[in-house]
């Protein structure tokens, strides 16, 4: 019997996603493990690999196609010795489970997996697979379970609010609660659905904040760009926005809104770490060692350090509770054709020089190429954004919540400096933190900084 | 001359009033209420309680009537008008002591006089048209409440046209009454007379009774009441009354459009009632009066700094409970409390205390569906139910309306015994934003008149147990 294949679920909480390219078309044989499709979520690019053998009858999703709800057929794969004919008896497909925009993307994620693993076994026993699906989608809880927050903590929130948030497709543990000790209420949720803040995370259902994406960017008051350009005549382009650029949008809107940012800047010499790196690399070449550290590799690991000592500035606000890290998990932005992705070093603080310049090399690369794994890009406790290959020297940048800190570093280049009372020419950088003042004070952003200096300037401290 | 400076005036000492005074003494307001008549106001001394002591004797009068039913048997059983008044004054005197007291308990100043503005800051009292203190207020929260409402064509005489009041103490009972007005204030005491076998006519210019009410209620309401006895005109206008020696006649224009005359000994008025608005300082302020009633907005602010407006001197309902809600918002707001939010009209519930009772909180069927929801309507009859069996109270309905999307309760809306004393489940149910799942899984004690109240709910999704 052909078997349908169906659209994964690429993390723990997609419920939907774009069906960029068919690496396949209709009448190609494939075996088990073969690419046939890739998908694209809003950061990232990921592949579906064949789970059957058999040749492709019919591709249901055609390439392009925006918004795909997990475990929705996308092609009939046939089994041998099937022909065209063959194709109506392929398994109804269940009723995609958000479809209906009734499942939470929680316990849509759970379901797909659970469906994704029943999969293979229909290549042995037919039917078996979807009809598992099915039975499984039946056995969904009907009432949403209480969310949690980062930190697990009970979300507080009326049943009414609860159901709304899932209907509407909200992350409740986003919104702030107006009620009897900050419970969230209906109220809570109909202003987040106007104003469009709590939409779904990264990787969860851009389709869903898509459809509010236009009142978070265009206030009530004042005409959109459109609006304005229609009426003053200006020529232009109408460009539509990738998912990782809506996912920007919303992201950067709400953190510019809602975390009180305050900057910090210092200047660091960075003579010393120039003629270190000069020293090691040369020692990499002449070894035949495979790393060549840049100045962006001891950042990182000076800001991980830096964390270290610093433990305060290494934290999210959690509302009632602060979240206080283990790990210095640096998010480092990297700048690709579609916009803007921050791999991490986890651990850095663990890892050599070496091992953070290897590992970023091959973050950036497939960073680039749209094929970094959800995991690799999402979570991190402190970000790091380096303009200076840009000639930019100073500039200051947006909080990428919920981490309490982003350092913005700007271009290392010679400046007059006055030192013991005499004017002289040093390779100087600009650092500026952003910081979350909900949960770093000043006092900390500047004892962060004055380490991270004092790493930078010594850089010799850095290796041990 | 007595001169007294506060953080709060209070003017008028009824359940607003009062309510907003403690509340005030409690977060450390040094508060003062002045009161011209009675602390309790219209509703301790001339309203809820002491009707509800009359509807209570008649309940028991209609229980005596059917003493059969439950196998006794009664000679010559009578009732003394003068000692079911004395019953329900006494009521009413009891409770005004207990406010007196509670003030005095919390340290709250009270006045005795008509207050009112004099200038920023400042509320003058009198009494007996002179001049007795000065008062000094930070903030000055008016609550003078209201009056019954006359029609142009029928003026109370406190004889043979009465209002609430004369009502209230009849000296005897009148054989036939007529009340113009089919609200709460008017089925109550059409019900109470008719129960003590009064041959009572109601004329109603809606074209329903308890025109507040769900239309099913009315409807379920007006054939119960026509089963006792009583004469009910819907869409009928009084067009003329004329006393006599005998008491009145009065002209009804029925929907027909036919009129008819009747002689009654009483008429009661209950068309609504009007805000107390004069003489209260509101000329040359910036206070505005939109018929008869204070604008104010959601923190109950009148368009003069610092001074603000609760309870029936502002918009409707016009109930005690909303007067005393709106009194600690109002404190609580000025004390910059978190917390504190608007009132929310659509979750004041309603109770009227006729045979049967009515009780109901938030929107009716008619004006969920106007307000664009797609519903869910459950309903359990009285019938249905064992404890109401038992009780020989077979006669009610409990119904619910949930929007069908998310399983909001946006309405309840109950007719028959101690409905008044259900109805706060379904409040305390929409306040916590349930949805039909958590009433579906709340237990109901078994046997209750409140199973109903699970079961209508059960209803609205088919899933009735028990009818």
């Amino acid at each position: 019997m052909p078997v349908n294949v169906l659209m994964p679920a690429l993390s723990p909480t997609m419920t939907e996603g774009n069906l960029a390219k068919w690496l396949v078309k209709e009448g190609d044989e494939v075996s088990s493990g073969d690419v046939l499709a890739e998908i694209e979520t809003d950061k990232a690019t990921m592949e579906v690999e064949a789970v059957d053998e058999g040749r492709v009858g019919k591709i249901l999703v055609p390439e392009g196609s925006e918004g795909v709800k997990v475990n929705e057929p996308i092609a009939i794969l046939l089994q041998e010795g099937e022909d065209e004919s063959a194709l109506d008896q392929a398994p109804t497909p269940p009723a995609a489970p958000s479809g209906n925009g009734e499942a939470k993307p929680a316990e849509a994620a759970p379901k797909a997996e659970e469906a994704k693993s029943a999969t293979p076994s229909s290549a042995t026993s037919g039917s078996s697979g979807a009809a598992g699906t099915q039975q499984m989608l039946e056995k969904a809880p009907p009432a949403p379970p209480a969310p949690k927050d980062a930190s697990g903590e009970r979300v507080f929130a009326s049943p009414l609010a609860r159901r709304m948030a899932k209907q509407a497709g909200l992350d409740l543990t986003q919104l702030k609660g107006s009620g009897p000790h900050g419970r969230i209420v209906r109220a809570d949720v109909e202003q987040a659905i106007e104003r469009g803040v709590g939409a779904p995370a990264p990787t969860e259902a851009p389709a869903a904040a898509e459809g509010k994406a236009p009142a978070a960017a265009a206030p009530a008051a004042g005409p959109s760009a459109k609006e304005q350009a229609e009426m003053f005549g200006m020529p232009y382009e109408e460009v539509s926005l990738s998912s990782m650029r809506k996912t920007i949008a919303r992201r950067l809107t709400e953190s510019k809104q809602t975390v009180p940012h305050f900057y910090l800047s210092i200047e660091v010499e960075m003579d010393e770490l120039m003629k270190v790196r000069k020293e090691l690399n040369a020692r990499a070449e002449a070894s035949g060692d495979d790393y060549k550290l840049s100045v962006n590799d001891f950042i990182i690991r000076a800001c991980a350090l830096a964390l270290k000592k610093v433990p305060a500035a290494n934290a999210s606000y959690n509302g009632n509770t602060a979240l206080m890290y283990e790990h210095a998990d640096v998010s480092v932005a990297v700048a690709i054709e579609s916009g803007l992705i921050t791999p991490i070093v986890k651990k850095a603080e663990t890892k050599g020089l070496a091992q953070i310049s290897r590992e970023m090399k091959d973050l950036a690369k497939r960073a680039r190429d749209g094929k970094l794994k959800p995991e690799e890009y999402q979570g991190g406790t402190f970000s790091l954004s380096n303009l200076g290959m840009f000639g930019i020297s100073q500039f200051e940048a947006i909080i990428n919540p919920p981490q309490a800190c982003i350092l913005a570093v700007g271009k290392s280049e010679q400046r007059p400096v006055v030192k013991d009372g005499a004017l002289s020419v040093a390779t100087m950088m600009t650092a500026s933190l952003s910081v979350d003042h909900r949960v770093v004070d000043g006092a900390i952003g500047a004892d962060f900084l004055a380490a991270f200096k004092k790493l930078v300037e010594d850089p010799l401290t850095m290796l041990l | 001359m007595a001169e007294n400076s506060y953080d709060i005036a209070v003017v008028g000492g009824g359940p607003g009033g009062y309510v907003a005074a403690i509340r005030a003494s409690q977060l450390g307001f040094k508060t003062a209420v002045v009161e011209r008549e009675h602390l309790g106001g219209i509703c301790l001394n001339w309203g809820c309680i002491p009707t509800k002591a009359l509807l209570r004797v008649s309940e028991v009068n209609h229980i005596l009537s059917e003493l059969d039913k439950f196998g006794f048997t009664a000679k010559d059983v009578s009732f003394d008008v003068s000692k079911v008044v004395k019953y329900s004054r006494d009521t009413a005197k009891t409770l005004t002591q207990g406010v007196t007291h509670l003030l005095k308990k919390n340290k709250v100043d009270v006045i005795d006089g008509h207050g009112k503005l004099a200038g920023k800051g400042k509320v003058a009292v009198e009494k007996d048209g002179k001049k007795v203190a000065d008062v000094q207020a930070k903030h000055i929260i008016l609550a003078t409440g209201a009056r019954a409402r006359a029609l142009p064509n029928v003026e109370p005489d406190g004889k043979v046209i009465w209002t609430y009041k004369e009502a209230m103490v009849p000296k005897a009972m009148p054989k036939k009454l007529l009340v113009i007005g089919s609200g709460a204030i008017g089925m109550e005491f059409a019900s109470f007379y008719s129960d003590m076998g009064v041959d009572v006519t109601v004329a109603e210019v809606v074209d329903r009774i308890l025109p507040a009410e769900d239309e099913e209620i009315s409807d379920f309401a007006k054939k119960s009441f026509e089963k006792k006895g009583m004469k009910i005109h819907t869409g009928a206008k009084v067009t003329g009354v004329k006393t006599n020696k005998n008491g009145a006649t009065a002209k009804i224009e029925t929907a027909k459009g036919k009129t008819e005359e009747i002689q009654v000994d009483n008429i009661v008025l209950a068309v609504g009632i009007v805000g107390n608005v004069e003489n209260i300082g509101l000329d040359s302020t910036n206070i505005k009066v939109e018929k008869s009633h204070i604008v104010v907005d959601e923190w109950l602010r009148t368009g003069e700094p610092n001074v603000y407006a609760i309870g029936d001197l502002v918009g409707p309902p016009w109930l005690a409970h909303k007067a005393s809600h709106e009194g600690v918002i109002c404190v609580e707001k000025i004390a910059g409390l978190n917390d504190v939010h608007p009132l929310d009209t659509s979750r004041v519930p309603g109770c009227t205390y006729c045979r049967p009772q009515v009780a109901s909180v938030g929107m009716t069927e008619k004006e969920a569906k106007e307000k664009g929801h797609k519903l869910k309507v459950g309903r359990f009859p009285y019938r249905g139910n064992g404890k109401a069996l038992a009780l020989g109270e077979t006669e009610g309905m409990v119904k619910t309306i949930f929007d069908e999307k998310t399983g909001e309760l946006l309405g309840a809306h109950m007719i028959g015994a101690e409905v008044t004393e259900l109805i706060q489940g379904y409040a305390v149910a929409q306040t916590l934003e349930t949805t039909e799942t958590d009433l579906m899984h709340t237990i109901f004690p078994h046997p209750t008149l409140s199973e109903m109240m699970h079961e209508s709910v059960l209803d609205a999704y088919g899933r009735a147990i028990h009818f």
